[in-house]
């Protein structure tokens, strides 16, 4: 019997090595061995998506792109289609989880210095599938039919609209024509589809640029010696798995006990293009680009900033001039980082509010301090900062 | 073990009796609500989730005519509704319940209590707020006098009154036990699975929350082998 299964391993092995690939890169590789929790939000991430695409396998059973029916089959999904209303329940938590992962995800990338060489194309890989997973976000959004989902695309192709020379083309190559209609909704409904999809493939170029550079840990020191590393199994899956259950955990807490909270009730009515709702607001994973969408009384404006706003990301691993990745050893980046995080958050605060007085200042000043940290605090700030000394090993206890 | 099963089933299914708040409320929708009112993405059959036993189901659905197609001569057929048809509209169409209703469309039931600003104590407290008006007041054509509404009048008339039910679990029918009831019904139509979601909630929140403790352990004994010297 063994043999016999020795045989068949050595067979596939001397074909497909995927047995050997899967025990290099899954069960002996070497990882830091100082990892905290947050290392963990990247496998929630990845779990988030995979529960999203499941679930949304079995949604699109169900689902009628045309303007007409799209509402109606929602609805049906959520009453007469068995076990419906947990699978839409699912998806639409799943979004929440992965955006809420993703932002921790690359908060502790930006605060430990993940994007420094050589890790520049994890970080932009990283970063690409960010912009994919809105993408897909936004076009999922729309799917339902409901008049947060009409009305927030309609505020999306009017930005996209005021693009000079290229906005118009893209809006009607996007609509098939004027307005949102039939067309467009099935082009959406494709592109969710299609790019849904292309977040796996991104996945896996994120996942081997990982396994190629290593993962970074809390100080930022390449691990030297032997016992710097652990065997990624059975360490890391442990901690992955304890961390994945508290996840799923918060996850089932908001499906079951908390659903109001993951939509807004407006989108329960059918889209309707002859009454507007009262306030436009998005989802919370898109309040703080909204809020810069809106921060200037410019359309345009409002566009190249909140496109600017990713822009400065994708420009981090050459914008930061500190050799110094953890932040753990930057005394003044120590403070103003989780400044730009208040500021994103206010951000998001004020994507959710209408954009007057208080709020618009609010969001204001908060874009002001985006633009501030990555334009003139990472470049210039190594300049005066001195760092505190670094520790010679990654296994040094805090001092 | 099966005859408890049984026994449990009948208790259920008995429970038609002793009637719930959204059984109540059903009955005040039927007999009043649903004159101008529709529910476009309930069908008759999701009744089962308010413990509506079948057999009456069925006859409450039959005595609804739905459209079914055109017949030899090409003129519009009507058939008895089944359980799997949505209740539907009492109007044939959005004109011809406008033009009943003094221009004004009565809004669908099936997600109001979600999408009501104010939610179901809004509906309550509307349902609750027609008195007569003062003196001298004056009210636009087709609209009602009622305390709840910002310009104090609404497009509804009056839809309750005392005693307008004949409740089949003898509780009085009065304006606020009936407002109540059918706002219970109004939050089941809204929140179809609530029950099962939270039943479910408490299993799959339990098993995780018994994962987590496991896996707890054997993370703690994992992780012990690097400290210990070896």
């Amino acid at each position: 019997m063994t043999e016999r299964s020795n045989s068949l391993s050595e067979w596939l092995e001397a074909r497909l090595p995927v047995i050997s690939a899967f025990r290099r890169e899954y069960v002996d590789f070497a990882m830091p061995r100082n990892l905290n929790y947050l290392w963990n939000f990247g496998a929630f991430a990845t779990i988030a998506l995979g529960l999203l695409i499941l679930s949304g396998i079995f949604l699109a059973l169900n689902y009628t792109p045309t303007v007409t029916e799209a509402f109606a089959s929602i609805e049906m999904i959520d009453r007469q289609v068995s076990s419906g209303w947990l699978v839409r329940a699912i998806h639409m938590g799943g979004v929440s989880m992965l955006f809420a992962s993703l932002y921790v995800h690359i908060g502790r990338g930006l605060y430990y210095g993940s994007y420094k060489a050589p890790r520049e194309l994890l970080w932009l890989t990283g970063l690409g599938l960010l912009l994919l997973v809105m993408t897909t976000a936004f076009a999922g959004y729309i799917l339902p039919w409901g008049q947060m989902s009409y009305w927030g695309a309609t505020v999306v192709i009017n930005a996209l609209n005021s693009l000079p020379v290229i906005g118009k083309p893209l809006a009607a190559w996007l609509l098939g024509g004027e307005g949102l209609g039939n067309t467009a909704l099935h082009r959406i409904y494709v592109l969710h589809f299609v790019t849904a999809f292309s977040i796996v493939g991104f996945v896996v170029l994120h996942v081997a640029a990982l396994h190629v550079a290593g993962s970074n840990n809390p100080t930022g020191i390449e691990p030297a010696k032997p016992d710097d590393t652990v065997p990624f199994h059975p360490y890391y899956t442990t901690k992955d798995g304890l961390g994945l259950c508290l996840f799923l955990m918060v996850y089932a807490g908001l499906i079951f006990f908390a659903p109001d909270i993951l939509t807004l009730a407006d989108n329960y009515a059918q889209a309707n293009p002859l009454v507007t709702p009262r306030d436009i607001t998005p989802e919370w994973y898109f309040a703080p680009f909204y809020a810069i969408l809106r921060a200037v009384p410019s359309k345009l404006g409002g566009l190249l900033l909140a496109a600017g706003s990713l822009g400065v990301l994708f420009a981090v691993p050459w914008l930061d001039a500190s050799p110094v990745r953890s932040a753990r050893y930057r005394p003044i980046l120590r403070i103003a980082l989780p400044i730009l995080f208040l500021a994103f958050i206010a951000l998001g605060a004020a994507g959710m509010h209408p954009p007057t007085g208080f709020w618009l200042w609010i969001s204001r000043i908060a874009v002001t301090y985006w633009y501030l940290y990555f334009l003139i605090l990472l470049p210039y700030l190594p300049r005066v900062e001195i760092p505190k000394p670094l520790p010679s090993s990654l296994q040094e206890p805090r001092g | 073990m099966k005859r408890f099963f049984i026994a449990t089933l009948l208790l259920a299914g008995g429970s038609a009796h002793a009637s719930t708040p959204e059984q109540r409320g059903f009955q005040v929708f039927r007999q009043i609500c649903s004159s101008c009112h529709s529910l476009n993405y309930v069908t008759y059959s999701d009744l089962t989730g308010l413990g509506v036993s079948v057999p009456d189901i069925k006859s409450y659905a039959s005595q609804h005519q739905v459209p079914d197609g055109l017949d030899e001569d090409g003129d519009p057929k009507t058939r008895p509704a089944h359980p799997s048809d949505h209740i539907g509209s009492p109007y044939p169409s959005e004109s011809m319940a406008r033009m009943a209703n003094h221009g004004g469309l009565p809004p669908d039931f099936s997600r109001l209590a979600l999408t009501q600003e104010g939610g179901p104590q809004r509906i309550i407290h509307i349902l609750k707020s027609y008195t007569a008006p003062p003196a001298g007041t004056k009210l636009p054509l087709g609209a009602f006098y009622n305390t709840a509404m910002p310009h104090l009048h609404i497009a509804m008339p009056q839809p309750l009154h005392d005693g307008q039910v004949k409740y089949a679990d003898g509780t009085t029918a009065t304006i606020p036990q009936m407002a109540n009831d059918v706002t219970a019904f109004l939050n089941w139509t809204a929140r179809p699975h609530l029950k099962a979601r939270h039943q479910t909630g408490i299993f799959v929140l339990a098993y995780l929350a018994g994962l987590a403790v496991l896996l707890g352990i054997l993370k703690r004994r994992v992780w012990k082998r690097l400290k210990s010297p070896e």
